[in-house]
């Protein structure tokens, strides 16, 4: 709710100073949604982890190490595509059981687990792609198949655009409406309860570890099938993209509390700010001011709506 | 015949940890529809003995029985199976998350087929509504609410409805009072004197001498991890009951040493 007022205004100022370039425009519009949407796939997962009360930081090098992958495989040793496909899924999937297991294992935090598999599997990619193909980036030619469903344009969005708004449907469905979803409440909002009352909490965020670096491998062979080239570098920037989308969008740092419209629309405001701003007269190095300042405000309002919810009813009755 | 066997009994039981002796020969029993108050100060050994009754610990000597019949849990999952709920403080229920959606947490109702199962909202708020209701909690009528915007003595009501709609039939009640302003922990009680009523176990466990005589039938004082004393209503008067806690020094005496 609170998201969706804030990228409304976000999106009106932008609007005005846009006007003279572009800012309104299909292009202007696909532009920033293209962006968005490479954020948003990773972003939602992020935001179910966040809502259950873990963190995963690792998306940063899951991306590249999935581009970088689905491109050796392929292009170097002539693979076919949809092998190198499953087998970049199964490497993301074992990154996210590998994250499941160490969090729910041992008692470390969720957040340095993630940091320490952010910079192994980041280190992994650039080693083993200079030993592998002596190159840190690697082109793709990708078969018209594959280009049709991961790598295109239609009107002007890309396929990940398309394939961000089915994710948005599924994940809206998992989280709102069938049962699942209310554990990944409950066990944000009190693990002990949680498994008191016979939900199998180690599992499900397991669970939710392997969907969230899935997700992230999505999102990079789109990249690479897209741009037919990929580079190794671990993209930090992801990181803060994806908690940023999350926390903008209404989800609780410890936990209990967000909703994929809210993340959607999270995603969105970033991708205005950080993208859109191109086809304004803001100046761009203004992005990352407004960001910031957009963030503190999400978390003190969050707060707020916070307290809001929980006297929703009661201030009701009283009308 | 039902109301004179022990639904859940104690005998002799130990519980040790490593070398360190926690529990010793703890025989307690508990009928239906009777309230046994366990009382204790802290570190007398009640939260162990509350864990061993709900599974989460073994006993290391001594036996656990059920209807009569001896029982062992594996774990805490198979004492709630077998009817044994344990309420702690606020246990159960989910500030940031709806009435309805709290009270069925784990166990969702859903309608709709294969992987469209939804969760059945309306069934859920009536359900945990009328639940709660039933408890005497009358201010609860929407279910869509979120649990953090009730009272703490609403919680622990919401999470005893709970756990009795769930076919609980010994409550164990964890200190439910501790955080309690005094109203608030009137109507707690009476929510214990009305699983009482419907013909549950309850094992009360407080500190708040006050709390234990308003609905206690049955008392056992825990002193350094074994039974000190175990009566019934109106054998002790307070004074006495207060004492024991103490661990047997008088509170005159403790009275004495503060004032110095």
């Amino acid at each position: 709710m609170g998201a969706f007022v804030g990228m409304v205004i976000v999106f009106v100022i932008f609007a005005m100073f846009g006007f003279s370039r572009n800012f309104l425009s299909i292009a202007g519009f696909a532009n920033w949604m293209n962006f968005a949407s490479t954020v948003g796939i990773i972003a939602i997962p992020v935001a179910f982890l966040m809502i259950a009360g873990e963190l995963d930081i690792s998306t940063g090098a899951v991306l590249p190490a999935s581009a970088m992958m689905l491109g050796i495989s392929v292009n170097h040793y002539d693979l076919p595509m949809w092998l190198g496909i499953i087998m970049t899924f199964s490497m993301a999937a074992s990154v996210g059981l590998v994250n499941g297991l160490l969090v729910t294992r041992t008692q470390v935090p969720s957040f340095i687990v993630t940091l320490a598999t952010l910079f192994a599997v980041g280190g992994l990619t650039l080693a083993l792609s200079d030993f592998l193909i002596n190159n840190t980036n690697v082109s793709l030619q990708s078969p018209d198949w594959a280009k049709a469903l991961f790598g295109t344009r239609y009107f002007g969005f890309r396929s990940a655009v398309y394939w961000w708004i089915g994710l948005i449907v599924v994940f809206w469905f998992f989280l709102h409406k069938s049962p699942w979803g209310n554990w990944v409440f409950a066990v944000g909002g009190d693990p002990e309860s949680a498994r008191n009352a016979g939900i199998p909490v180690n599992k499900l965020k397991i669970w939710l570890f392997i969907l969230c670096s899935v997700c992230t491998a999505l999102a990079g062979m789109c990249q690479v099938i897209q741009f037919n080239s990929a580079q190794s570098a671990t993209f930090f920037n992801m990181i803060f993209f994806t908690i940023i989308a999350s926390v903008v969008g209404g989800v609780l740092l410890n936990g209990g509390f967000g909703s994929v419209a809210g993340v959607v629309f999270g995603t969105m405001t970033l991708g205005i700010v950080q993208q859109g701003i191109n086809y304004t007269d803001i100046d761009r190095n203004l992005s990352l001011l407004i960001i910031g300042v957009m963030l503190l405000i999400a978390v003190l309002m969050n707060g707020t709506f916070q307290k809001l919810a929980t006297s929703w009813s009661s201030s009701k009755k009283e009308d | 015949m039902s109301d004179t066997q022990n639904v859940l009994e104690l005998r002799n039981v130990d519980k040790s940890f490593g070398p360190i002796d926690v529990l010793h020969k703890i025989s307690l029993s508990v009928k239906a529809g009777e309230v046994l108050c366990l009382l204790g100060d802290n570190g007398a050994g009640k939260s162990t003995l509350i864990k061993t009754m709900a599974g989460v610990h073994a006993p290391t000597r001594g036996e656990i029985l059920m209807d009569g019949k001896p029982v062992s849990f594996s774990g805490p999952k198979v004492a709630q199976e077998a009817g044994i709920a344990c309420v702690h403080q606020f246990g159960g229920t989910f500030p940031l998350m709806s009435i309805g959606r709290s009270f069925f947490a784990g166990v969702e109702p859903t309608k709709g087929w294969g992987p469209f199962k939804v969760f059945d909202r309306e069934k859920a708020n009536e359900i945990a509504v009328r639940e709660v209701r039933n408890f005497g909690i009358t201010r609860i009528e929407d279910g869509d609410r979120l649990v953090g915007g009730l009272s703490g003595g609403e919680r622990q009501s919401l999470a005893i409805a709970r756990a009795v709609y769930f076919g609980a039939r010994v409550l164990i009640l964890d200190e439910p009072t501790a955080a309690l302003g005094v109203k608030q922990s009137a109507h707690v009680l009476r929510i214990v004197n009305e699983a009482k009523r419907r013909g549950l176990a309850v094992i009360f466990i407080t500190h708040q001498v006050m709390h234990a005589m308003a609905v206690g039938d049955h008392f056992a004082v825990l002193i350094r991890g074994s039974i000190a004393a175990d009566f019934r209503k109106g054998d002790r008067t307070r004074e006495e009951i207060a004492d024991l806690m103490a661990g047997g020094e008088s509170m005159i005496d403790l009275e004495a040493s503060i004032e110095g």
